[in-house]
């Protein structure tokens, strides 16, 4: 086990603790880097889709995992980014300022929609931003003259500085590029008084009220950041689709980004791109095993999205703490070894009613 | 003469809208769960009624009245076997696994009854009713007289069974319920019973107007902003809310602009939330320091 040793109060919010994360996440890196030169063309485009995944999951961890806004819209925030995008790109922008015009828009609705809902708590903020969703998608469908209604409308190549990325290895390092400033934006955003601020509000509204944060200020923010980073992984997942229609931003998209920060682990940033991978290569996975099953089972219709619920009932039951918490369980039991105690991860129930004045 | 019509049928669909709502607000009362899959508990009581009624030919009261047995066994199965493990979990759990259990009764009933759209003969549907001179369809009507039937056995049930008494008291305050000698756990299971009971008798009334097909549960999302206007925990509220709802849309779909029907019950829903957060008949109250 390692034990650091702390000379300076600053070294509490280094993102780099120890050399052991230079090393391997700097091989992660390279790995990454490299991948295009060694692995298939399909292989690569099936990564930049977990990249843009991973960068809607980081945007969507924000006011679920750190500020406790149980978010079921933010499909709505992929459709205005990816909307957005393609409508400058039509309009003769250029690629790279068009994609932050498409943030900023998501960014402001995001800071909108948030002011009828910052004094909502639980179901209700829940239950507005599904309603959220459905009237985006609505207005989506009929503003004809942007978004070419339910027809939809085609996405031009990104072109930046005269070279058109129009080959899957130059999209994969474009995604790369801006899931590492996304990446590198949510770690300063977590470790900042704004990311405590959020935090503090996720854990008692009360607590963190008494304690001088404006709740519905902090609110505003979280949902505001988090519109702006889901609303750049839109604008990539046009180009990825292509061909826009609104019924790619349905309810199904909004439940697959919440599982993906299920699954990979509520409030951590590794869960973002764990819960990424995990969703990018569930379809993969279920088309090869479907061969070897028996074709009862294979052909069965509705299979994916029935064992997409069968998943998230068995991580939610069983392991709420994502894959990213069954990997911290896994690595200090070795650091522990013998001593490691099942206690550590207890959960704490709270019977007491939480909305109710008793 | 045609506002009237309009309104009738507006008031029937919300009917609807107002029983799916009553499913969430019964399990959100008792057990502070909000069950996302009740939209898909109704698909699943409507295709159980297609069932009996149309595949096993049995008569169409006797088919009626499996699918609501068979539901209420479901739901209290349900909750027996995967949600009494998550009281006590945080709200967004439950959430996200109430989803995904929408999720999964979805794909099993794609799987097992097909994704071809089904609908249920019943010995009133297609028929006009002609009453002073306003011609209405008996579905409506059905499903009007249905509604209230239903309220009025609810209520009578919550006042006076012994059951019903429990079920209000372990719901105000569990801990005490249990101390009384009120079998807490037991009398959960029974509300999801009745909730998934209710689920049934509003797949089967909706079944005629709406075809039978795995996506109906959809309609799920409405009843959510009834149960919202209503204020989540109100059971005439709920009501309310749902025929408010219904009955606006209607009269939003043939009074204004196409495409302003569809976000007609959600306009009202954020409306009533900026407003008048708690609901209009609000029951429950925001804890305060």
């Amino acid at each position: 086990m390692r034990i650091i040793f702390k000379t300076a109060y600053l070294q509490d919010i280094k993102l780099l603790k120890h050399n052991g994360y230079i090393f391997w996440y700097g091989l992660l890196l390279l790995a990454v880097l490299i991948a295009p030169a060694v692995l298939d063309e399909f292989y690569i485009g099936e990564m930049a889709f977990i990249f843009i995944y991973a960068i809607a999951g980081l945007g969507l961890m924000i006011p679920v995992g750190f500020t406790g806004l149980p978010s079921l819209g933010h499909a709505a925030f992929m459709g205005i980014g990816a909307y957005a995008n393609a409508y400058f790109l039509h309009q003769g922008v250029p690629f790279l300022i068009s994609i932050f015009l498409a943030g900023l828009i998501s960014f402001g609705v995001g800071a909108l929609i948030t002011i009828p809902l910052r004094k909502m708590t639980g179901i209700y903020f829940a239950i507005a931003s599904l309603v959220f969703a459905i009237i985006v998608k609505e207005i989506i469908s009929h503003w004809k003259s942007v978004t070419g209604g339910l027809g939809g409308m085609s996405v031009d190549y990104p072109v930046i500085f005269g070279f058109e990325l129009d080959s899957t290895w130059q999209f994969y390092f474009l995604c790369l590029a801006i899931l590492l400033l996304v990446l590198y934006l949510t770690l300063n955003l977590v470790r900042s008084p704004t990311g405590r601020a959020f935090v503090a509000i996720r854990d008692s509204e009360i607590s963190a009220e008494s304690m001088g944060i404006n709740l519905s200020v902090y609110k505003i923010k979280s949902f505001a950041i988090s519109g702006f980073f889901t609303g750049l992984a839109g604008a990539l997942f046009a180009h990825r689709l292509s061909y826009l229609t609104p019924d790619a931003f349905n309810f199904l998209l909004s439940i697959q980004l919440l599982m993906m920060v299920v699954v990979g682990g509520l409030g951590t940033v590794h869960g973002a791109i764990f819960g990424a991978i995990f969703v990018g290569l569930l379809p993969q996975a279920i088309a090869i095993a479907k061969d070897y099953l028996p074709p009862a089972i294979g052909q069965f219709p509705g299979l994916e999205p029935g064992l997409f619920g069968v998943i998230m009932v068995l991580f939610i039951i069983f392991e709420p703490m994502g894959l990213y918490g069954r990997w911290v369980k896994f690595k200090l039991f070795f650091e522990m070894f013998p001593l490691y105690r099942k206690a550590t991860f207890k959960r704490q129930k709270t019977y007491l009613k939480t909305e109710r004045v008793q | 003469m045609e506002f009237l019509q309009v309104l009738i049928t507006g008031l029937g669909q919300g009917c609807l809208y107002g029983l799916i709502a009553l499913g969430f607000v019964l399990i959100y009362k008792a057990t502070e769960i909000v069950n996302f899959a009740q939209g898909d508990l109704l698909m699943l009581g409507a295709f159980f009624a297609v069932t009996y009624v149309g595949i096993l030919d049995l008569p169409f009261w006797l088919g009626f009245l499996l699918a609501i047995i068979s539901m209420a066994v479901f739901g209290y199965l349900l909750d027996m076997v995967v949600i009494r493990s998550m009281i006590g979990e945080s709200q967004f759990s439950i959430i996200i696994l109430t989803i995904s259990i929408g999720f999964i009764l979805r794909a099993v009933a794609g799987g097992i009854w097909g994704s071809d759209i089904l609908s249920l003969e019943t010995p009133y549907s297609g028929k006009m009713a002609d009453i002073a001179g306003l011609v209405i369809g008996q579905e409506y009507l059905v499903i009007i007289a249905g509604t209230i039937l239903l309220s009025v056995i609810l209520f009578l049930f919550f006042r006076f069974s012994r059951l019903g008494i429990a079920m209000q008291a372990s719901s105000q305050n569990q801990l005490a319920a249990y101390y009384m000698g009120v079998p807490v756990k037991r009398v959960f299971s029974l509300i999801w019973a009745i909730s998934a009971l209710v689920a049934a008798v509003a797949g089967t009334l909706m079944a005629p107007i709406s075809l039978v097909s795995p996506q109906m549960g959809f309609i799920g999302i409405k009843a959510f902003a009834a149960a919202v206007i209503g204020g989540f925990g109100s059971l005439p509220g709920a009501l309310i809310g749902g025929l408010i709802i219904g009955s606006s849309e209607q009269l939003a779909g043939t009074y204004l602009p196409t495409g302003l029907q569809e976000i007609t019950a959600y306009s009202i829903m954020f409306l009533v939330l900026t407003f008048r957060p708690q609901g209009l008949f609000a029951q429950i109250q925001q804890k305060k320091v």
